[in-house]
């Protein structure tokens, strides 16, 4: 059950901040040649950006257990999802031993 | 009521007592349990989006771990710099977004409108923007179909990266919409009066609507526009 | 004896409002489950109807009482209407809609307009599919492959395509609807433990409908978009591949078929204990296999895929996967049988369906893992051996559960009962139709007579035809329940709250039940099945 919690504006505020600055992070590492870790580090740092917003903006740090059963589920699917499909994907080549 | 195969004792029926908040429906017992089943539900439906954009990003995933050079090139010829603004766009409507559900839930009702008319306003922005980049990719042949042309290696693959970002930042877009018109009548509702510190549910559900939205697009944006933009 | 107990109640939920807005504008749960118990009746007819033209088709080797376009049009149509039109909301829209409110000791669902627009979001779907079928019919087999459905069929994929989307939303609103209410809306007293086994059931089924619909909602936009504007998604002309569609077509619609089985499992937990007198064995067991089933039935998803090209190592992941899947279901087996055993048994109809129910879902299920199998899937994918097996558990499972279900709480929706003799000739003429008509589909397919063809080789003229009349006794075995519950709604007598003298909330109430189900909101101080400690008086018999 999510309680009532007033966050202050200053919160909010320094939020977006963090939020502002990681998407100039995101931008401008991608002109950096990172090899194989800039879609990584871009993923990670949108990650890093959802969470946030999850967290602050929709409350879920004062929020139930089960609103965070019912988010982490969502991700959890979605993963199943893509690993389940592309572990037929990437062991399509592979040597029969 | 006295029944011997009642399996458990009789309860006063809270509806049936003469006052309570108006905004109670009567198939709850107490506000708490009205707020607490709404938010869920709409935390269960934002779920249910996750998967259904889902489809899609699996569907990038492997054609992107198929043809890497096609999809960097394609990416390439997105504008960069309209995409990151539209990102800071949307999160200033987060912002925005947050502050509104706050002046609801403090009662204060100018400020509550306020937040909700920045956040359509900026809403209209980023839709306003997409519409330029989709203008941009119709000029350049772009759009998937029997005009479309690409010049690079295998034009037929950039056809599939354009066709996944059609579909994917055109979903997205339909969402926003979608969320204008729930805006729209939160804007009104809050115009009424209707939100207090007592009762504010609409409003915060239809706020984590929108940051819902918006994170869709933080997954977007990388995913889209930045595929080895170094090169 | 008490006098109320033989007499309707004045005022119920059925007659409370009159008038057709106080039924297309109603947000009573209970009237909703009606209307989609009118709707999903009148299109399992016409999923029987294609059925039976199929049977008929298939009643002589050659391809003569329809050509082969409209054989396609008809197994696809046949499995269209009765998957997405029938079985997918049957038990969860018609008995979940009017008992988890019930069950739980609530007013009514959390959502009650959302569930009112849950039906409307139904029935215009339904117009659309109906529409594809009507103006001409769809080819591609319920299954939609690509590249035939984007490129090649000639049918109307897409309005069928676009249909079935906006039935998804339904399924989706539905399942919301009863994960929050189960949440948030139980009863004093009423713990997770003490809630009957038809509501784990049912929650397992919820969380796969929100879970897994939306997934077919956006493979079947992807669909239409490829159909419509060439997008190349699926198409290997711009690098698509045509598998993908199946991994994402197959994401859903094998946690579908656990959609249709959980709820009918919920319905025989409820019948097995009230006509043993018992509480289910193993009563916490049963109900974590509800969530065990619907979280490892999404991920076998593969073993629909043995033989479209995906890699072995993959096909290994998705066999041992599919073999565990089967643990859950076997326990509810045992643990309903070990209700059984000591138990004080009554062969009432509802019995007979669950009873049914066990032994053909058992079948189906074991034959199941045989297709789990890679080794034995290669030999009989594609063929009647497959039809054989999810039949036995569509019909001979899930259909029977429904069927079990809808005379075990027709009295409480009705207030009402219907002749049990009748109601036992018709269990036994459903059991045995059925097993006429699909127990020689596994010899079929074994014998390699493939599926989706509408001429076959002469040696497989024998079973068909057995097949074929045994789908004629089936149809006999549906008819006669559809003459005695309409008889029974002005002939029948008259129910009582507690006609089988069972234990359940929804026992309590008047039947039928007051529009608010309670007159006063219940307290329940005892677990879902103490029919040791509580000793329900025993049913009337008018």
């Amino acid at each position: 059950m999510s309680q009532h919690v007033i966050v202050p504006r200053t919160t909010y505020v320094a939020i977006y901040a963090v939020l502002m600055v990681l998407t100039g992070l995101t931008t401008a590492v991608a002109f950096l040649d990172l090899g194989f870790a800039n879609p990584v580090v871009a993923l990670s740092i949108a990650v890093v950006k959802a969470s946030i917003v999850v967290l602050f903006f929709m409350h879920m740090r004062w929020s139930s257990r089960l609103t965070m059963v019912v988010a982490g589920s969502a991700i959890f699917w979605l993963g199943i999802m893509l690993v389940l499909t592309m572990s037929d994907y990437t062991t399509r080549g592979w040597a029969w031993f | 009521m006295h029944r011997e195969d009642a399996i458990g004792a009789a309860v006063d029926h809270p509806s049936t007592a003469t006052l309570h908040e108006p905004e109670l429906k009567h198939h709850f017992d107490d506000m708490a349990q009205q707020r607490e089943a709404a938010t869920l539900g709409m935390w269960l439906f934002l779920a249910t989006e996750v998967l259904f954009f889902g489809g899609l990003f699996a569907a990038y995933m492997l054609y992107r771990v198929w043809y890497p050079g096609t999809f960097a090139d394609a990416s390439r010829s997105l504008d960069i710099t309209l995409g990151t603004i539209n990102t800071a766009v949307l999160i200033t409507s987060s912002l925005t977004m947050a502050l509104a559900v706050r002046a609801a839930a403090t009662g204060e009702r100018r400020a509550t409108m306020t937040g909700i008319v920045l956040t359509m306003a900026l809403g209209v922005v980023f839709l306003g923007i997409k519409g330029v980049e989709y203008y941009e990719k119709f000029a350049e042949h772009h759009v998937p179909g029997p005009g479309f042309h690409f010049e690079g290696q295998a034009p037929e693959r950039a056809q599939l990266f354009f066709s996944l970002y059609f579909a994917m930042t055109g979903l997205h877009a339909l969402h926003m919409i979608i969320g204008l018109g729930i805006m729209a009548v939160m804007l009104y509702m809050a115009w009424r009066g209707a939100f207090s510190r007592r009762w504010h549910t609409p409003v915060e559900i239809s706020g984590l609507y929108w940051h819902f939205v918006d994170i869709v697009w933080i997954f977007l944006f990388p995913l889209l526009y930045l595929v080895d933009r170094h090169k | 004896m008490d006098t109320d107990t033989l007499a309707l109640p004045r005022t119920h939920y059925l007659n409370a409002e009159y008038g057709i807005t106080s039924w297309l504008l109603t947000t009573d749960h209970k009237r909703i489950g009606l209307l989609f118990l009118a709707a999903i009746t009148f299109f399992f007819v016409i999923g029987g109807i294609f059925a039976g033209l199929i049977r008929l088709e298939l009643l002589t080797p050659a391809g003569d009482l329809v050509g082969d376009d409209t054989y396609n049009k008809l197994f696809t149509m046949h499995g269209i209407v009765m998957i997405f039109l029938f079985l997918i909301p049957s038990i969860p829209a018609v008995l979940g809609n009017f008992l988890v409110p019930i069950m739980v000791g609530a007013r009514d669902l959390a959502f009650p307009r959302l569930n009112l627009m849950s039906w409307y979001i139904f029935m215009i779907g339904a117009v659309v599919t109906t529409g594809a079928i009507v103006l001409g019919g769809v080819d591609t087999g319920w299954t939609f492959y690509t590249p035939f459905s984007t490129h090649a069929s000639q049918s109307n994929v897409l309005m069928a395509g676009v249909g079935i989307f906006i039935i998804g939303f339904s399924s989706i609103l539905t399942g919301l609807n009863f994960i929050v209410t189960i949440h948030t809306m139980r009863a004093p007293g009423m713990t997770w433990f003490r809630m009957p086994l038809f509501l784990w059931s049912i929650y397992a089924t919820s969380l796969i409908n929100v879970l897994g619909t939306p997934v077919l909602a956006i493979t079947l936009v992807a669909v239409v978009l490829e159909r419509a504007m060439h997008l190349g998604i699926f198409d290997p002309a711009y690098g698509g591949d045509p598998v993908l569609f199946q991994h994402l077509f197959w994401f859903y619609s094998h946690p579908a078929v656990y959609i249709m089985i959980l709820p009918s499992m919920g319905v025989v937990s409820e019948l097995i204990a009230a006509f043993s007198r018992k509480n289910i064995f193993g009563y916490t067991f049963v109900a974590f296999s509800s969530l065990a089933i619907a979280i490892f039935g999404f991920l076998v998803w593969g073993h629909h895929m043995f033989v479209a090209g995906m890699s072995v190592y993959g096909a290994m992941i998705f066999s041992v996967l599919s073999f565990l899947v089967a643990v859950p279901s076997a326990i509810k087996v045992f643990n309903w049988t070990a209700t059984l055993y000591k138990g004080s048994i009554s062969f009432q109809t509802p019995m007979l369906y669950a009873l049914g129910f066990i032994g053909l879902f058992t079948i189906g299920g074991l034959t199941g893992l045989f297709l789990a199998t890679l080794g034995v899937d290669v030999h009989v994918t594609d063929t009647y051996f497959v039809v054989a097996h999810f039949h036995y558990i569509m019909v001979g499972g899930a259909i029977m559960g429904y069927m079990g279900g809808m005379h075990y709480w027709w009295p409480k929706i009705t207030g009402r009962m219907y002749p049990d003799l009748w109601g036992k000739i018709s269990a036994v003429t459903i059991f045995l139709g059925f097993n006429l008509t699909f127990f020689p589909q596994f010899v079929l397919g074994y014998m390699g007579m493939p599926r989706r063809y509408h001429a076959y080789p002469d040696e497989f003229q024998a079973l068909n035809v057995l097949s074929t009349a045994g789908a004629s006794i089936l149809g006999v075995g549906y008819l006669i329940p559809a003459c005695y519950l309409l008889w029974s709604l002005k002939y029948g007598a008259v129910a009582g709250r507690n006609p089988w003298g069972a234990i359940g909330l929804e026992w309590t109430t008047t039947s039928p039940p007051p529009t608010f189900n309670f007159d006063s909101t219940p307290v329940v101080t005892t677990p879902a099945y103490a029919y040791d400690v509580i000793k329900p008086r025993e049913p009337e018999r008018a």
